[in-house]
């Protein structure tokens, strides 16, 4: 008997060696990620926010106030009332709608610009990492040159170049933030490349285009996800940067860097037409920053905050 | 060492040439013709062509572009379509500016963020680590002109204690550094934080805290030496930064630096003012690399024979 309930208590601690100390179980890559992921608390606040953040910029009509452009010459520059929460600007327009207006500029200039970046930068670099060689050589050499534009004055010159517009800042983020995700991109496939698998592929007679489309690139899909992640933010301050010096978003549509621009001028009276839109901006990159380096600190087992 | 220095060199001319070349090409084919713009809309048509004639903007594009980099080399390039000012002329006097506010940042984020950086990795997971690394990602998150904004609120306005423009005295540069800076500090902060902590795990650390070494010794002497390399690194990237960035603060300040002079130029569509100052500007940017580069493989013998050499 006893020696019977000894040998249960045996294996009973068996089996809990299985099980992580973190008393977690396997569940895959991207479920272990996931798990590790919603442990961390800051990053699962972060993530909370930014649906909120996205949710607002989606149904931006319904918690704004007004119209963001309707104009109420009867209360101009008003201060902060219960009508009007961070007052009214110069034309008398609602600060926070405004502000909850710029959020879709904001979030959406963000996303696509990193959507482009991704595009490019995925593209070349996965060519690069495959074929070596001349290919990776010759782009290496452009992506030095790209890399040595200090960044705002680079956007400033392809923005002068194609004009004012929505399209063309996205065109002018999303070439400012590509070469980072080729880089990543290119030193994973290079070590990929070199797996066991690819070769089995190619031995099949699977196409360079099926191997570099199926075989690599949805290997590389974490560090995508990942570098989009920390890029939107850089977008959003570059884009309220340009907005700011008054060659991004025009008015009258409101942007979070065109409102701190007109709002510079009444400082001395209205110090919150200038600091709300400030507030929204920090924010939100720190939102997307936390939950990039949450994220990025996710498939790793070893680090422990 | 020659041989990698050799070797980057080569790279930084290539890329210079590069830059010149999507710089000029960008800019040629700006939509809107410069000159009806400095003429505006009196001139007629004969004015236009005697002008477009006298500037050289007649002439094929390649033997523009030949102009251009032969100028550029010789540090010429032109005058200045509306204040008549020479270009050089023009860049110098703004780098003087831009030069004095940029090291002055460079002080108070190097005086912030290093020693709090190694404050928050020696107390790690206590309130004042907490504290810094919340003000450091307030200080990366926030956008500088905005922070600018603010303290000219406060310390302009408010409290009345420094002056919210200008640049004659050094009172002036105050709170432009401090905005400029705040956000090079954030990061100078995260990087000294990370670059400790590792060092801090190493077996010789702990040989010499059990050799007997006073705590802050082991901290200044055999820890911070040894995690100084992608400090210095990122050190080096953030001036060139400084250096190159600085027209949002400019802007918020009235301060007529390189920026201003950049912002100005691309709104006048002044094209020699703007060739010269991107052009300058990305010199700028790819020596200060350089030359970190350069000091990093100095520092780092594995960077001379191994990855960076490739």
């Amino acid at each position: 008997m006893s020696k019977k309930i000894f040998r249960f208590f045996n294996k009973q601690k068996e089996f809990e060696q299985d099980v992580p100390e973190n008393g977690m179980r396997y569940s895959g890559f991207y479920g272990d990620s996931f798990k590790r992921l919603k442990k961390n608390k800051m990053a699962m606040f972060c993530a909370m926010l930014l649906i909120l953040i996205i949710l607002v910029a989606i149904f931006a009509p319904v918690p704004a106030p007004y119209d963001p452009t309707y104009q109420d010459y009867s209360a101009v520059l008003a201060s902060p009332s219960p009508a009007h929460p961070f007052g009214t600007d110069e034309y008398g327009r609602d600060i926070l709608s405004r502000i909850i207006y710029g959020s879709r500029v904001s979030i959406s200039i963000g996303i696509v610009a990193q959507v482009v970046a991704s595009l490019v930068g995925v593209t070349l670099g996965a060519l690069e990492g495959y074929y070596g060689g001349k290919i990776d050589s010759i782009i290496s050499r452009i992506m030095e040159i790209f890399q040595a534009f200090p960044d705002l004055i680079f956007a400033m010159a392809i923005m002068t170049f194609m004009g004012k517009g929505v399209l063309n800042l996205f065109i002018a983020l999303g070439l400012l933030t590509w070469v980072r995700t080729a880089r990543m991109i290119r030193g994973s496939v290079m070590q990929l490349k070199e797996k066991e698998y690819i070769e089995a592929s190619r031995a099949n007679g699977a196409t360079t285009f099926w191997i570099i489309t199926k075989g690599l690139i949805p290997n590389c899909l974490s560090t995508i996800i990942v570098l989009v992640t920390l890029g939107i933010p850089n977008a959003i301050m570059y884009e309220a940067s340009l907005s700011f010096l008054g060659i991004g978003i025009q008015p009258p549509t409101p942007s979070w860097g065109n409102m701190i621009s007109a709002a510079q001028t009444f400082i001395s009276y209205r110090p919150l037409y200038s600091i709300m839109p400030g507030v929204a901006i920090m924010i939100t990159v720190i939102a997307f920053n936390i939950f990039g380096d949450g994220l990025r600190d996710a498939p790793d087992p070893k680090l422990k905050s | 060492m020659l041989s990698y220095t050799a070797k980057r060199l080569v790279q930084t001319v290539f890329v210079l040439f590069g830059i010149s070349l999507i710089t000029f090409i960008l800019l040629q084919v700006v939509p809107g013709d410069p000159v009806a713009l400095m003429l505006e809309k009196r001139a007629d048509p004969e004015t236009i062509a005697k002008v477009r004639h006298e500037l050289g903007l007649d002439l094929p594009i390649y033997v523009r572009y030949l102009n251009f980099i032969k100028g550029a080399v010789h540090l010429d390039f032109g005058t200045s379509y509306f204040t008549k000012e020479v270009v050089s002329e023009a860049l110098f006097r703004c780098f003087k500016v831009t030069v004095k506010l940029a090291c002055m940042s460079f002080i108070f984020a190097a005086i912030i963020g290093i020693p709090s950086g190694i404050f928050s990795a020696v107390k790690r997971g206590k309130g004042v680590d907490t504290l810094v690394m919340v003000l450091s990602i307030v200080g990366v998150s926030a956008p500088a002109f905005w922070v600018a904004i603010i303290l000219q609120i406060i310390f302009g306005l408010k409290l009345a204690v420094l002056p919210i423009s200008g640049f004659d005295t050094v009172a002036s540069y105050v709170l432009p550094s401090i905005a400029l800076g705040a956000r090079y500090a954030g990061s100078m902060a995260r990087i000294t934080r990370t670059s400790m902590l590792e060092v801090m795990g190493q077996d010789y650390i702990r040989t010499a805290k059990a050799k007997g070494v006073r705590r802050w010794g082991v901290i200044m002497k055999h820890a911070l030496k040894n995690a100084l390399i992608p400090i210095v690194t990122l050190v080096g990237t953030d001036f060139g930064y400084m250096l190159t960035g600085s027209m949002l603060i400019e802007k918020v300040f009235s301060i007529p630096g390189i920026g201003k002079l950049a912002v100005d130029a691309m709104s006048n569509r002044d094209l020699p003012l703007l060739e010269g100052t991107v052009m300058y500007i990305a010199f700028v940017f790819v020596i200060v690399n350089l030359i970190v580069d350069l000091s990093y493989a100095f520092l780092d013998p594995r960077i001379r024979y191994g990855k960076g050499a490739e």
